[in-house]
């Protein structure tokens, strides 16, 4: 269990006030200008002893990517930009961050546009966050007043500038190069890799994309010290980090924790239990939709972090935790989460457009019971094929849920094919193409 | 991808309203001057703010020829993004998030309220009141599901009796205060035991 002290973010429920005379009570902006006026190399070695990994979903070692960041700048400015587009089914952390830490963001923005020469930030929050977004302005409008922004920064003497751009209700934008896309006025389409980021990114300058939470704590470990952050949680895994719990469960809550805590405490300490019990425990999803879920019997010893998750055929993903439990349809649930995908794929690479609807249609097909037998090793086949074969790593994220259903609950999937192959029954099968194609008025 | 409709009425013209201007102004100083098309978004939020939230294609061309940018490339963005209704909505826009956190806990039957007591198929304005609803992907609220975003405030933690007391102010045109409806502080858990056990021990 995570002691008090040791938690990051002390108004993650908004119980002390968020604007910025109760945040620089609870230490933030407490000396930033030492801290920069330390030095990148000093920044980044710290940031490399905590050994933070990037909070977004794919774990990347944070002060690597800042030391990806070209050294010099050329004739191209430098960016950094925030990703705040959080639309990944289970995860609500960085709106909490949002709307009650920002303070913490801003200060982290500066500091992190500082180490990678950047003096002008794009923050890129998702569409329907406007109310945080205005919240995170007013944040920011009274950093400016106290001149922690803008010319000479909290006399760091580094400019730097905060602009908020909102998104408009597309997951795929949470894909930095989709984000990137998005900022320039273009469909939000992933862009191929490399060239990365960090030396071909927005308007084809340098760019550093990085996640809210990842941000928002590297001033306090820069405050408290990089060893400080890495004795907390284990190896390689260190930290904290805010679970999201929801589903399920007694009492759905944000919570900040150490990395590594099991499962288990985590959902009976901090969420109340699941709803029936532990035994009514069916299946979780322990890092966000695009995770694989996990039955009941690997949840019961199950640790949470990056590399436990990964040895389960797993991840941490965003670490929204989603509890099904017994009374739940599991194919069902998968089912909506295989739709979610189908209306978010950006169309841009064929397996995926195509697949992400094929993959639904199937699941659909199964949860009315008329699938037949064959139609589990096509799904098992059409998750295979969209795997891999993408631009962007939606595709992954769209095939791991259905293959983690089918790893763990064929049975469940299978007692449910009893169906005569349709073509059999000669019958016009409606579900063989999307729904809204067969409408008269879409066609 | 989603299927967008374009409206079969579309107004003529449209041009930002004076204060409107202004705003622009300021969204232009975002970005660096030769990137002008990264407005397009803001600018295309400010069109459908100005014009009871919804585009129509004239406005698209007037914000393509301010930008500087070819039409077919705003006409892109704005059918891209789902959050661009390209046909009238409601005066109160209801979307109620259906992604699987929001199922587990009940969203079926928020849409089931929703059908009855709006309108039977969604995207349609409602007899009484000026209200329509629409099933919507993750709202990103999941630890306060089920929950329903009604233009642009979250009402959170619901059940059958609050949904129905909501769209029944929604209706009269008397919308309830947005937040959580089991007068929780925001995401914090329920009961909260931690902070007993820390003082134990």
């Amino acid at each position: 269990m995570l002691k008090k002290e040791n938690k990051i973010f002390k108004n993650l429920y908004n119980e002390f006030g968020w604007d910025i005379e109760n945040s620089l009570k609870r230490d933030d902006w407490k000396g930033t200008k030492d801290i920069i006026s330390k030095g990148r190399e000093w920044i980044i070695n710290e940031v490399k002893t905590s050994e933070l990994r990037g909070r977004g979903g794919a774990g990347f070692s944070t002060g690597l990517k800042w030391s990806f960041a070209p050294k010099e700048v050329g004739s191209r400015p430098h960016y950094l930009v925030i990703n705040a587009d959080e639309s990944e089914p289970g995860t609500c952390k960085d709106r909490d961050i949002l709307r009650f830490e920002p303070q913490k963001l801003i200060e982290g923005c500066l500091i992190a546009g500082y180490t990678v020469n950047a003096h002008v930030c794009y923050i890129y929050i998702r569409g329907e966050y406007l109310n945080e977004g205005k919240r995170l302005q007013d944040a920011i409008d009274q950093a400016y007043e106290k001149n922690f922004l803008g010319k000479n920064a909290c006399g760091s003497g580094w400019d730097f500038d905060i602009h908020i751009h909102y998104g408009a209700g597309a997951y795929i934008c949470g894909e930095e190069t989709a984000l990137l896309e998005s900022i320039e006025g273009n469909k939000g389409q992933p862009r191929l890799k490399p060239p990365f980021p960090a030396l071909v990114g927005l308007y084809g300058c340098p760019t550093i994309v990085n996640n809210v939470e990842t941000v928002a704590v590297v001033p306090t470990i820069l405050r408290r010290g990089g060893k400080w952050f890495a004795s907390i949680g284990r190896a390689k895994n260190t930290g904290t980090k805010i679970f999201c719990i929801s589903g399920n469960v007694n009492a759905p809550c944000n919570v900040e924790e150490e990395m590594g805590i099991p499962l288990k405490d985590l959902i009976e300490k901090h969420a109340g239990g699941v709803v029936g019990g532990w035994d009514n425990l069916q299946a979780v999803i322990p890092g966000g939709s695009s995770m694989p879920l996990l039955p009941k019997k690997i949840c019961d010893t199950l640790t949470m972090d990056f590399d436990s998750l990964i040895e389960n055929k797993s991840g941490l993903g965003t670490a929204g935790i989603v509890v099904i439990n017994k009374d739940q349809d599991i194919v069902e649930c998968m089912a909506r989460i295989a739709r979610f995908y189908k209306h978010e794929s950006c169309g841009q690479c064929t397996p995926c457009r195509e697949g992400s609807g094929w993959m639904w249609r199937i699941l659909d097909r199964v949860v009315k019971r008329k699938a037949t037998f064959s139609d589990i090793d096509l799904l098992s086949d059409v998750t295979k094929q969209i795997e891999g074969h993408t631009i962007c790593a939606f595709g992954e994220g769209s095939a791991w849920p259905v293959q983690g259903l089918l790893r763990h609950f064929r049975k469940e999937v299978e007692s449910r094919c009893r169906e005569e192959p349709l073509i059999k029954k000669k019958l016009n099968n409606p579900y063989l193409v999307d729904q809204h194609l067969l409408e008269n008025k879409n066609a | 991808m989603s299927v967008k409709k374009i409206h079969e009425e579309q107004p003529k013209d449209f041009e930002f309203s004076e204060e409107n201007l202004k705003k622009v102004e300021q969204i232009l100083k975002r970005y660096p001057e030769k990137n002008k098309k990264s407005a397009v978004m803001p600018l295309l939020y400010l069109a459908q703010r100005q014009n009871d939230n919804w585009i129509p294609l004239a406005a698209m061309k007037y914000i393509a020829k301010y930008l500087a940018m070819p039409y077919i490339s705003v006409y892109e963005v704005a059918t891209f993004y789902t959050m661009y209704n390209l046909s009238p909505v409601g005066k109160h826009f209801i979307q109620v998030c259906t992604t699987t956190p929001c199922l587990l806990r009940g969203a079926d039957k928020i849409v089931k309220l929703c059908k009855e007591n709006i309108s039977p198929n969604e995207n349609e304005i409602s007899k009484k009141g000026s209200c329509s609803w629409i099933e919507v992907e993750c709202l990103g609220a999941c630890v306060s599901a089920p929950m329903i975003q009604v233009n642009e405030d979250y009402y959170e933690d619901l059940d059958e009796k609050s949904t129905k007391e909501i769209l029944t102010s929604l209706i009269n045109n008397k919308p309830l205060k947005p937040g959580s409806f089991r007068g929780r502080k925001n995401t914090a858990p329920e009961k909260i035991s931690t902070d007993n056990e820390e003082k134990h021990a």
